[in-house]
């Protein structure tokens, strides 16, 4: 049943893609002559800086839509401007699109150039690196919708640089918690060739000591490049992942740390002993999932699927949090002057509701957004972290994650 | 037939209570389990089950008691239930998801917030046709309407806005900003004022119904809680306008709150997540919905001790007390 409504559901979004481009360029359009329209407003507009290419994925479910993050960002606009409309202000999203190695500076230029000052990217940790400094010079706001490398919110911090995306050790740590309550403490640690994949990996290995874990094997799997998806390719897979996983040391679970989509998707229900499987594949911990219905879920889920024709992913999410932050930050300073909007965001009492159950806030020594982790399966959520009993002194969110006494960020 | 049973069983049950109660039945709303629960406020317990539409949330009575109207989120409509027979014998065409309502002082119109589709919906009870539809914020939800019948307020979730709707016109007049996610307005007897709970923003805003403009913030302080779980949601005033209680959802508590001088007198520990609260019509009761124990709690508004809990459906929400 799935499978039959994907199709029509792709050819709707693709579609509905390109017609927000069409209106994105119009609107910028109309905003080039001088003179605005007698009532004249507040206007705000929100930029969108991605690196985009068609992604391969080892179930064609998991392929990312062509709007993925973006469609978050526009649902968040539109009710942006519902609100707005009571207080005479509007929103306008402003989407550029690079490659996904590209350089990213002379699209962030031209983006200066039409006057955005908050720009959400979803783009690579290097790429960010490479405007980060330029929009702090140019006074102008980041919002990471979509990196989770943990050295933009340490070693790489920036004060202009606000993250909406989790980490790779909140998304552990929300994981660890969750095995650890159900004594699932002996894990084996399978991990990709990729870069990503190891910083993965890494941030498992750092959730099982802080939690108590025991990681009693690791195995690489080498990224040979052999087609996915192909009819030999599964009868392959099928002889392979049980003799890959073949004899282990005793353990109650296997977690995967494939983002490169190489074969994790390929261990469950493939495994030499039965086993659940958790991390990038089987249990995935994310910030959001397209069947959460808790705490008001249902009401941004219809509202998404109503506006894209898909259900909501977390990457839209995160994009339609960032967007909300600044909506609200705009509706209360009455305005959107960039440095009043800043400091209305780094006041100790800001806090915004994202349908998370508790009111999301933002760790003021890195400017990461505070956020449970929901652990899900392609069906259903399973669980929330963080877990009862894993307490703090300040806020259980910081049980996940790197907190403020480990942190090697120096805001400046 | 009823009633002296009740009272026997009243005197049993409640020695606290210096007068026997009257017996009204209490309807609650079951989110999870499509049902309408239905409880004896004088023997406290479970007098019958109504299988109602998807998902009911938002319950109320006529002004005579004889109608029940349950907002049947899912399928898109109010469902109309007979009290004498507790037979479904219409509905009224509510539009899209709808949530919570407010029934007119003179029962002839009923209010109703459509969550998916930003507007409120402005229902001819006796025509059963919509006479108006007011666009509002995002994620419309609080309904609350002056004893003056002048004034409605709706709160909208996302947008974090009181709007006052005229009722005569059916325009918004006002719109005032609140803390985050609002839940609930509720109008102070005498017109004055009215108290919007933010469910995010963990507080009470009193709005001064002539300035529209925030003259009090109550907030909320648990020993022993962070102030992420106090979530307030269902506020009632007392019908002398001094006292004031706020259901504080995940901090399983009901705060009793000095009207008069905005001060949070008493935490009453009631079951978990309480959402909605509703007073029987003598007032010395309120009863509140607890939704994840599934129970309803009865709290004796002389002593603000919880006298009893009641279990019900799954996932009570909303509650509704019959009139005299």
């Amino acid at each position: 049943m799935i499978m039959k409504s994907m199709v029509p559901n792709t050819l709707v979004f693709l579609f509905g893609f390109f017609l927000l481009f069409v209106n994105v360029s119009e609107l910028s359009a109309q905003e080039a002559p001088a003179d605005k329209p007698a009532k004249a407003g507040i206007e705000t507009r929100i930029g969108y800086l991605r690196a985009y290419e068609p992604q391969l994925a080892l179930s064609v479910l998991d392929i990312p839509p062509r709007d993925e993050g973006v469609a978050g960002a526009s649902v968040a606009i539109n009710d942006n401007n519902t609100t707005g409309k009571f207080l005479n202000q509007s929103f306008a999203l402003d989407v550029t699109e690079t490659k996904r190695d590209a350089d990213v500076v002379p699209a962030f230029k031209e983006m200066l150039a039409r006057g955005d000052r908050f720009i959400l990217t979803d783009i690579s940790a290097r790429q960010l690196l490479s405007i980060a400094d330029l929009a702090r010079e140019n006074g102008v706001l980041l919002f990471n919708v979509g990196a989770t490398d943990d050295i933009l919110r340490e070693e790489e911090c920036r004060p202009n640089v606000f993250h909406t995306a989790p980490t790779r050790t909140m998304l552990a740590d929300g994981l660890a918690q969750y095995l650890v309550w159900k004594q699932w403490r002996r894990w084996v640690l399978l991990y990709g060739s990729h870069d990503n994949d190891k910083l993965y990996a890494d941030a498992v290995r750092r959730a099982a000591t802080r939690f108590g874990a025991t990681i009693v094997e690791e195995r690489l799997y080498e990224d040979k490049g052999t087609a996915r998806r192909t009819d030999t390719g599964v009868i392959q897979v099928q002889k392979q992942m049980p003799v890959f996983t073949q004899n282990l040391p005793e353990h109650d679970v296997v977690v995967v740390a494939d983002e490169s989509e190489v074969f994790g998707s390929y261990v469950p229900y493939r495994t030499w002993t039965p086993r659940p499987v958790a991390g990038t594949a089987g249990l995935v911990p994310s910030s959001w999932h397209p069947a959460s219905e808790q705490w008001g879920g249902s009401q941004i889920q219809n509202r998404f699927v109503k506006a894209t024709g898909r259900r909501m992913l977390s990457k839209d999410m995160q994009a339609w949090t960032a967007v909300r932050i600044l909506g609200e930050a705009v509706t209360r300073t009455k305005g959107n002057d960039a440095g009043q909007v800043e400091a209305f965001i780094k006041a100790d009492d800001f806090s915004i509701a994202a349908f998370k159950g508790q009111k999301v806030t933002f760790r003021t020594w890195n400017w990461q957004l505070r956020q449970p982790i929901l652990l899900g399966d392609g069906h259903g959520v399973v669980s929330t972290s963080p877990q009862e009993g894993f307490l703090h002194q300040f806020s259980e969110l910081d049980t996940l994650g790197v907190d403020r006494p480990e942190t090697r960020c120096k805001l400046n | 037939m009823r009633r002296p049973s009740c009272l026997l069983a009243a005197t049993v049950a409640l020695p606290l209570l210096a007068q026997p109660a009257w017996a009204n039945m209490v309807y609650v709303s079951n989110e999870k389990d499509n049902t309408v629960t239905v409880v004896d406020s004088a023997t406290m317990e479970v007098v019958k089950t109504i299988n109602v539409g998807q998902r009911p949330r938002g319950i109320t009575i006529s002004h005579d008691g004889k109608l029940l109207y349950v907002c049947a989120s899912d399928d898109d409509t109010v469902e109309i239930i007979d009290t004498a027979t507790h037979e479904i014998v219409g509905s009224l065409p509510s539009g899209p998801d709808p949530e919570l309502f407010v029934l007119s002082p003179d029962g002839k119109t009923l209010y109703v917030a459509n969550e998916d589709d930003n507007l409120v919906t402005v229902i001819d009870v006796a025509g059963k046709n919509v006479i108006a539809e007011i666009p509002v914020g995002v994620e419309p939800e609080g309904m609350g309407i002056s004893p003056d019948g002048k004034t409605m307020v709706n709160t909208s979730e996302t947008t974090n806005m009181a709007h006052f709707i005229d009722t005569s016109t059916h325009e918004i007049s006002d719109n005032v900003l609140v803390d985050s996610r609002p839940r609930f307005a509720e109008f102070k007897p005498d017109n004055s004022e009215v108290w919007v709970s933010a469910e995010i923003g963990g507080t009470v805003s009193v709005i001064d119904n002539k300035s529209r403009e925030v003259t009090h913030k109550i907030k909320f302080e648990i020993q022993g809680l962070r102030s992420e779980q106090i979530q307030p949601v269902g506020v009632r005033i007392t019908a002398d306008g001094k006292k004031a209680y706020v259901a504080l959802g995940p901090a399983n508590r009901v705060a009793v709150v000095n009207a008069e001088t905005y001060e949070v007198e008493k935490y009453i520990l009631v079951g978990q997540r309480v959402w909605q609260l509703a007073f029987t019509p003598d007032g010395k009761t309120l009863i509140s919905t607890n939704g994840l124990s599934n129970d309803i709690t009865f709290i004796d508004t002389a002593t603000d001790e919880p006298v009893k809990s009641v279990t019900v459906g799954q996932l009570p929400w909303g509650v509704t007390v019959a009139p005299n």
